[in-house]
């Protein structure tokens, strides 16, 4: 999922300057899941939002609303129903669903409610950790499914570094060494030899280094 | 300036056996403050975030959560899941610029014990000190 947190409130609170009604809009889908930005968040930041401005001897109006994703035309299209009714949009989706809605509706002025961090997964309750990099060019098939480039500090292609010690990464002890867990992996699973494959110099252009990435899909386009 | 602060108490059915017991006159005599308002809930952990904000936004100074002792609570987790959930609001009040004190936590025992009404009137004293709440209005920073 995309993984984000919701910004200090007294950053909102700034953004909201001046403006007296407020659509605050989160997203049913990743932003949910991590508990960022779903209806639940919604209601908090609302509340918080309208106690921000109540100490600023300020009245705030808001409206609270979930749409089922807002990195969809069809949903964001949704907004329409509350047209008139506020004077500026604050998305708890991530940073997907504010381009979305600056894309989609020029006149309307939006705020981001969170801080979109990584791609990741739920590690325990209320901890998540990064997996993925989204780099376009995926390599799990040769490192026993663990993504040295969202993983690894450096993205070492060939790794390890000389940095790793007792399996921990030398930027912090907590930090798996991703390198030392493909080995450990690739052993257990009966493909050690694998490490020995050297990686040629990759063309990050998939990753975003060509500019901003585009998809189509001819078989889905009408 | 003389200040009688709105206190909101938030206390699981189990720790808020004595005011049950008592009624408001019993916990009066018991020297529990008069403008503390006691919201009953099955217990702590069914408190929300949304709910506490809610009590400051319809004008509480100070709110006190009581729930179960950290390891004893009859749901097993409720009291823990109340504390971390009264942290979040500690800290979105920080954010805000705003006396974080003004929101406690109290782990107590179940039943009849003079620790619930101090955790109370403790906390009634010190938002008395810290004065209305800055959500009330008019403090333009």
């Amino acid at each position: 999922m995309i993984v984000a947190e919701r910004k200090p409130v007294a950053e909102i609170v700034g953004m909201l300057s001046g403006v007296k009604r407020v659509l605050v809009l989160g997203c049913r889908g990743c932003v949910s899941v991590c508990s960022a930005g779903g209806e639940r968040e919604v209601e908090i930041l609302a509340s918080l939002l309208r106690l921000g401005a109540s100490k600023q001897g300020q009245a705030l109006e808001t409206i609270e609303a979930t749409l089922v994703r807002q990195c969809d035309r069809e949903y964001v299209d949704g907004i329409d129903q509350w047209a008139g009714q506020y004077d500026a949009i604050v998305s708890m989706a991530c940073g997907v669903g504010v381009n979305f809605i600056a894309n989609l509706r020029p006149r309307d002025i939006v705020y981001p409610g969170v801080n979109t961090t990584f791609l990741g997964g739920s590690a325990d309750q209320g901890v998540w950790t990064e997996q993925c990099a989204g780099c376009g060019n995926c390599v799990l098939h040769l490192t026993g499914g663990l993504c040295p480039v969202a993983r690894c500090a450096k993205s070492l292609m060939n790794g390890p570094c000389g940095g790793s010690v007792g399996g921990r990464c030398e930027i912090h002890k907590e930090v798996l060494c991703i390198w030392q867990a493909i080995y450990d992996r690739l052993d257990r699973i009966g493909r050690k030899d694998d490490i020995n494959l050297i990686a040629p110099i990759r063309d990050w252009s998939s990753a975003g280094h060509g500019g901003p990435r585009k998809q189509v899909r001819e078989d889905l386009t009408v | 300036m003389s200040f009688t602060p709105d206190i909101r108490v938030f206390c699981c059915h189990y720790t808020s056996q004595q005011a049950i017991a008592e009624g408001g006159e019993g916990l009066a005599a018991d020297g529990f403050p008069g403008n503390a308002k006691i919201d009953r809930l099955v217990c702590s952990g069914k408190l929300q975030v949304s709910a506490i904000l809610k009590a400051f936004e319809d004008g509480a100074d100070g709110i006190c959560v009581v729930g179960c002792p950290v390891n004893e609570c009859h749901n097993l987790m409720g009291s823990q899941r109340a504390a971390h959930r009264v942290l979040a609001v500690r800290k979105a009040l920080l954010e805000l610029g705003v006396e974080e004190d003004r929101v406690e936590m109290s782990h107590l025992p179940r039943g009849f014990h003079p620790e619930f009404i101090e955790a109370v009137s403790r906390l009634n004293e010190r938002t008395r000190v810290m004065g209305p709440s800055p959500f009330k209005g008019g403090t333009v920073e």
